[in-house]
């Protein structure tokens, strides 16, 4: 079964599952997601670093950049069918947190900061999170990261009674895209679906998302489009299926995304019960001691 | 805290009460985090706006909150825009809150080195005064061949295509009254 | 803008960007609209997933052509010749909408017998004056066409100029609205249909090929796409941004769309249209209302100096006979009394004698030579930033540095501001901090959230935003500072006896404030730009009410009506979903709330629609009055079958089947025989610096363009072999003052780089990612280099060249910092509108950091 641990405890509090399709057939690669995350979320401005990675000076997901656009030169034509012009595109794709249906983060943190909401999405709770960094490795994408952002120096004043803005709070904790948990509990969609100039980023329940994105495959595939796949659709892939899946248009790796990406702790659940088994076994011997004992 | 709530704090008691045994849903959620809303919803305005960058004119909604900008996104009613913006629409509140932004009047007088205080009534004062002595001294009321110009050609004026309408008019109405005609902004289209 | 002006009758852009979605086929062109209006992008989207071609003709691949359909790369400065190409290929193969161009276009107009073509005199048309550099038009005309406003009474002439020529060729005499000679059969030798076809004749898909660079078979599937989307059924639509205005030709590039356009009868009608996509927010008000130096409000042109005539012989050099321009003299006098009040009267001619005059050129670069030689004293920059924004910055920088007093109006601490302690050449030791005159004063501004007023976006939308805060300590609204500078002059000069101030002090000033800045009310000032009635004070709701008796105030006659009712109209906001697609009661467009121009067009000559997959407006006859999704920009009830009386005049000069009412003629002008400095047609001219010889022509350059030579502003030689071309980006705005200070999009593009192509990184020595310096004549830059395929070199005539792309952000000052791509371009400047050649000029680059 493909449903999203820890959702269905919710009980009447529980929500449709909502999520992201994005559409990179229409990605214009504005960078409008990654800056209306920024603005919403407050994330920190980081670091004025010119890579020559073609427009991309993020590079990667982290814990300053919840919304990443990849951007990738080929010279390969866009249509299978395009003889006329120059064989070139420029492939751009707005990266984010799948929002897994297993997903490992949430199973490895041991603070409980890590956390499935009423949305099915996956939180990391800024005032839970004491920066152990477990779930870091256990993203198989690459996701959650730890945010090193310097103390402010001892000279810094600052005006009386202001909140410290989150780019100046001494840090060293795990921030990740929350698909705007606080907006969607006032029922508005998240900052970056709702900026997307072209709706690249489309916001809205799982399974509506699911079945537009097979419609769109198909008519992209009618029209002869150059490697056009869904990645992360799936509810049987290694991840259950993401919250937050994409219509790619060349193999995921192109757009260094792992092409068949497995929750890491998919193990545990046989390794936890043997635990408890054994667990079980010395239970039972303290028992029998202290029953023993009493005679 | 009262009893019960102290109990119900306890994860285990969450874990086991909500059906959460490994704690991944309702049972790890904080109070932060149950209490959430949009900070938009605490805003006393949300003031209908039009994004100043392009020409494209998307509609934004600025939310105020004690005479500050807390956030600026688009306007789902505009017909052009349909509630999208673009980076540089989306950034609007950091540009308007732009650590480089100038609060002061600064004045350079001539070979100076550094930057002055000065007040902006003293400043507007002396604007005032460098207008009205420039204009004097180079006053073309003529040309040689006696065809009227009524001008000076000793002061200009650039600037304008990021500025409002009603900015402008009053730039191009003062300007004309003044008699100065080099009056030129990035409109070269 | 005069390329639309003169071929329609209004300057701004014919459509409204959602209309796009209704499209059949999109050129962009001279627009990277994907990376600069991203938004607006969205309903090229919406077309291009309805199943319309869209096709991106550009030097550069860009984010544009990644999401077009097609891409063709050209060379920069070579649309003309591509254009002309789709002309001739129009042409040859009888592809043009005949009905719409036989009745709409001046197709059947035959031309004064002295006309020669560029095809006569190698480049040159007929009129030529050498030593002038400059065309005398007389054989541009109609034939027998009386020439009105006879040269001999008034140096005004007959002749509209620059800016006002983007509001319609508005000058010329015609009796009834019918020029005097026509050929419907579209056969004789001189009528325009003839001369267009014979001027295009070498235009051949081979000439595009080896001038632009493209191949045959590019260019071919292209004419076929947009001629097939072409007549009753079908419509397409071009886009087109400062990639065809920023050259020495830049307003024949338009010209050249406006022809293509007419052609295929695609103006007026849904998906058809014109769309000029203009940069800043509020770029077309800004002309609408000008800050230029050429023009009043509502393309009315400023006196010009070497007039020396009365106010009778500057109205009778400007009321057209026919056409709305027929009421020039009520908007003028409106004008007058909304600057003027009750000073101006009849009898003191509307002060016309008090007024400042011009010359042929005071433009901005004009500005800047004069301060280069000194006799520029004081400068206000207001939300402008030359020392960066403008060609040749670095000649503007060493300007500022002669000024007495400056005066520079921002939000942030510009490089206008700083270039005195803060520039290349404080760096160099070409100046001297200490050695700088230039006394300075640095204005905070406030901001778009901070104060009220009416932005006017790429569609003529007038759009109110409103103050949502206080601007904070000294910041203030530009609204602010002029009313009280001016209120402060008005009190100092209260008791001149100078003649020469007896025009400020005429000066209406009168404006309500509010708060305890005392920030000037400007919805009062939207008010007296709307215009009211002067003995009842009532509102005026349209243009047509304006009286040239002194009893209507108007600031600008074309925004009249977006104060109708005393409601501020531009304020409104009602949700596009509570509304047609064309959206009319969400904000105001000029004119008279029109979204669609020439609407008229959208309906065969007998008013009914071309088909129903286009239908839009349409004449109902049983109503008596034209209808449809849009206000008609038409008379309401004048009848499709009406012919104008002998003697009528103004409007009702015009005939129920001519939908261009603002033209003389009533018609599109494929011929434009007044109104442009450099030809009726669009003829390929090489851009100023160009690696190429003209391929058309012996003539290579436009010979009417303007080059200043001196020594801060010379040319290249062959020593500057390849071509550049300068952008933007989609994370920054023009010079950088907007986005270079905003952390979040300063790291989206965080340094100034060249765009080079593999082949031009192996032939220099450059390495990705590391530095280049570029060189001109002007001077030198460092930016750090982005090989990519993205660029390609180009074969032009068989010999090779490379293209460089300089994307123009970066400055001295921000968070982040790199050199100006302006600081390269020369002051080269288009002859109609002043435009400079930034597109395409040429340069030398080189691997490694600029020597200092």
């Amino acid at each position: 079964m493909s449903v999203p641990d820890g959702w269905l405890a919710y009980g009447d509090e529980q929500q449709e599952r909502v999520g992201f399709f994005t559409d990179t057939s229409v990605c214009i690669g504005c960078k409008a997601c990654e800056v209306a995350c920024k603005e919403w979320n407050l994330v920190p401005e980081d670091g004025l670093v010119f890579t020559g990675e073609s427009y991309d000076n993020t590079s990667t997901l982290g814990a300053n950049s919840w919304r990443h656009v990849a951007f990738i030169e080929q010279e390969k034509p866009l249509r299978l069918d395009d003889e006329d012009g120059e064989p070139l595109r420029w492939l751009m794709s707005s990266d984010v947190c799948k929002h897994c249906t297993h997903a490992a983060c949430l199973d490895v943190c041991p603070t409980g900061s890590l956390f499935r909401t009423e949305f099915g999405t996956v939180v990391v709770q800024e005032d839970i999170c004491n920066g152990c960094g477990y779930c870091v490795p256990a993203c198989p994408f690459g996701v959650l990261d730890k945010r090193h952002i310097p103390s402010l120096p001892a000279t810094t004043t600052r005006v009386s009674g202001s909140e410290p803005q989150a780019s100046e709070r001494p840090d060293g904790r795990v921030w990740k895209c929350t698909l705007c948990y606080d907006r969607l509990k006032g029922g508005h969609e998240p900052a970056c679906a709702k900026a997307c100039p072209t709706d690249s980023i489309q916001f809205g329940p799982l399974d509506e998302l699911r079945a537009r994105a097979d419609a769109r495959l198909e008519k992209l595939q009618q029209e002869n489009w150059n490697g056009v796949q869904l990645y992360g659709r799936d509810p049987d892939d290694g991840v259950g299926g993401f919250g937050a899946f994409f219509l790619l248009l060349d193999e995921p790796e192109v757009y260094g995304l792992p092409p068949d990406p497995v929750v890491t702790t998919r193990d545990l659940p046989g390794l936890w019960a043997q635990t408890a088994l054994a667990a079980g076994a010395v239970v039972l011997g303290v028992v029998a001691s202290f029953l023993g004992g009493r005679r | 805290m009262k009893a019960l709530e102290l109990i119900e704090s306890w994860p285990v008691v969450r874990q086991l009460r909500d059906g959460d045994p490994h704690a991944l849903g309702p049972a790890a959620r904080s109070r932060r985090s149950r209490e959430l809303h949009p900070r938009i919803e605490d805003a006393e305005h949300a003031v209908p706006s039009i994004c100043p960058y392009c020409a494209v004119g998307c509609g934004q909604l600025v939310y105020v909150k004690d005479g500050d900008v807390t956030h600026i996104e688009g306007d789902p009613r505009s017909p052009i825009s349909r509630g999208r913006l673009c980076p540089k629409g989306q950034a609007s509140k950091s540009y308007v809150q732009s650590p480089l932004r100038e609060y002061e009047v600064k004045y350079r007088r001539p070979y100076g080195t550094r930057w002055e205080e000065l007040s902006l009534d003293e400043a507007m004062e002396m604007i005032a005064q460098r207008i009205i002595d420039t204009r004097a001294a180079s006053w073309e009321e003529k040309t040689p061949d006696d065809a009227p110009t009524n001008r000076t050609m000793a002061i200009g004026n650039l600037g304008g295509a990021t500025l409002d309408n009603e900015e402008n008019y009053l730039i191009k109405k003062l300007c004309f009254g003044l008699g100065i005609v080099q009056v030129e902004n990035q409109a070269r289209i | 803008m005069p390329g639309l002006g003169t071929s329609f009758g209004r300057g701004g852009a014919t459509d409204y960007q959602q209309d796009l979605q209704n499209s059949d086929v999109i050129t962009i062109m001279g627009s990277n609209m994907a990376e600069n209006h991203p938004v607006g992008f969205q309903w090229v989207m919406e077309a291009r997933e309805r199943g319309a071609r869209v096709f991106h003709i550009d030097p550069r691949f860009t984010r544009t052509s990644a999401m077009a359909t097609d891409y063709i790369r050209i060379r920069a400065g070579s649309d003309i010749a591509f254009l002309g190409g789709v002309v001739n290929y129009i042409l040859q193969n009888d592809l043009w909408f005949e009905e719409y161009v036989k009745r709409y276009t001046n197709a059947p107009v035959i031309i004064d017998e002295r006309f020669q073509d560029t095809e006569d005199l190698d480049g040159l048309f007929s009129g030529w004056d050498p030593e002038k550099r400059a065309y005398s038009i007389e054989s541009w005309s109609y034939k027998g066409m009386a020439v009105h406003g006879s040269g001999g009474e008034t140096e005004q002439g007959f002749r509209t100029k620059g800016e006002q020529s983007g509001h319609g060729g508005h000058g010329g005499g015609l009796h009834h609205g019918e020029p005097p000679e026509e050929d419907e059969t579209l056969q004789h030798r001189n009528c325009v249909f003839q001369i267009l076809k014979r001027h295009y004749q070498r235009y051949t898909p081979e000439l595009v090929a080896e001038t632009c660079g493209c191949s045959v078979e590019q260019f071919v599937d292209y004419c076929e796409a947009i001629t097939q989307s072409s007549g009753r059924e079908r419509t397409g639509a071009f886009c087109y941004a400062v990639g065809w205005t920023q050259h020495t030709v830049g307003v024949q590039y338009i010209r050249t769309a406006a022809i293509i356009q007419q052609l295929l009868g695609n103006m007026g009608r849904p998906g058809g249209g014109i769309l000029a996509l203009r940069g800043h927010a509020s770029i077309q008000g800004s002309t609408d209302i000008p800050t230029l130096f050429n023009i009043l409000p509502g393309y009315l042109p400023m006196p010009r100096a070497e007039y020396y005539g009365n106010f009778d012989n500057f109205m009778k050099a400007n009321i057209s006979p026919t056409g709305w321009w027929g009421h020039f003299k009520a908007y003028w006098v409106s004008l007058m009394k909304a600057y003027f009040g009750e000073n101006a009267t009849e009898e003191n001619e509307w002060l016309f004698e008090k007024l400042p005059r011009v010359d042929d050129d005071n433009s901005v670069y004009w500005t800047t030579q004069q301060m280069l030689d000194g006799k520029v004293k004081g400068y206000l920059l207001a939300g402008e930033n030359p020392a960066v924004g403008n060609t040749n910055s670095k000649a503007h920088r060493l300007a500022l540095a002669k000024l007495d007093w400056l005066v520079v109006r921002d939000v942030v601490e510009i490089e206008s501001a700083a270039f005195w302690y803060d520039s290349p050449e404080i760096a160099s030791g070409e100046l001297k901090t200490q050695e700088i005159p230039t006394e300075i004063f640095f204005l905070p501004a406030a901001t778009h959230t901070e104060k009220d007023g009416s932005f006017t976006n790429t569609q003529r939308l007038l759009q109110w935003h409103f103050a949502a805060v206080e601007p904070k300590q000294d910041c203030r609204s530009d609204l602010w500072f002029y009313f009280h500078l001016g209120r402060l002059i008005k009190q100092k000069l209260a008791d001149s006896q100078e003649p020469r101030d007896e025009l400020i002090k005429a000066l209406r000033w009168e404006y309500p404030t509010h708060s305890a800045i005392q920030e000037p009310d400007a919805e009062a000032v939207l008010a007296e730009v709307s215009g009211w009635e002067v003995p009842t004070g009532k509102f005026l709701s349209a243009y047509k009410e304006l009286k040239e008796d002194g009893s209507t105030v108007c600031g600008c006659w074309i925004y009249c009506g977006a104060h109708a009712d005393g409601i501020n109209q531009t304020a409104r906001r009602k949700p596009h979903w509570e509304q047609s697609y064309v959206a009319p009661e969400w904000a105001w467009a000029w004119p008279a709330n029109r979204r669609l121009l020439y609407n008229r067009a959208s309906a065969d000559p007998d008013g009914k629609p071309w088909s129903e997959r286009k239908k839009f407006v349409w004449w109902d006859a049983e109503q008596g009055k034209w209808t449809g999704l849009d206000t008609p920009d038409f008379e309401e009830t004048k009848p499709p079958d009406y012919v104008p009386p002998d003697g009528a005049e103004a409007e009702d000069a015009i005939a129920g089947d001519h939908p261009f009412i603002m033209q003389a003629d009533g018609r599109s002008w494929l011929f434009v025989p007044q109104g442009l400095e450099d030809g009726p047609l669009p003829s390929h001219y090489e851009p100023h610096e160009s690696p190429f010889d003209n391929p058309l022509y012996s003539q290579r350059s436009n010979p009417v363009r303007l080059a200043p030579e001196r020594p801060e502003n010379r040319f290249n030689d062959d020593r500057y072999p390849y071509v550049a071309t300068t952008y933007r980006l989609t994370e920054h705005h023009t010079a950088g003052g907007m986005s270079r200070t905003v952390p979040y999009l300063s790291e989206l593009q965080p340094a100034m780089f060249v765009e080079v192509d593999p082949e031009l990184a192996r032939l220099e020595g450059l390495e990705h990612g590391g530095w280049a310096t570029i060189s001109t004549a002007r001077t030198s830059i460092e930016a750090r280099v982005m090989v990519t395929d993205r660029l390609k070199p180009i074969a032009v005539e068989g010999r090779k060249t490379h293209q460089v792309g300089l994307p123009y952000h970066w400055g001295s000052r921000g968070l982040t910092t790199g050199a100006a791509a302006n600081d390269l371009a020369p002051i080269a400047l288009d002859p109609n509108v002043h435009i400079q050649e930034v597109k395409a000029f040429t340069c030398a680059i080189r691997p490694g950091r600029r020597r200092r």
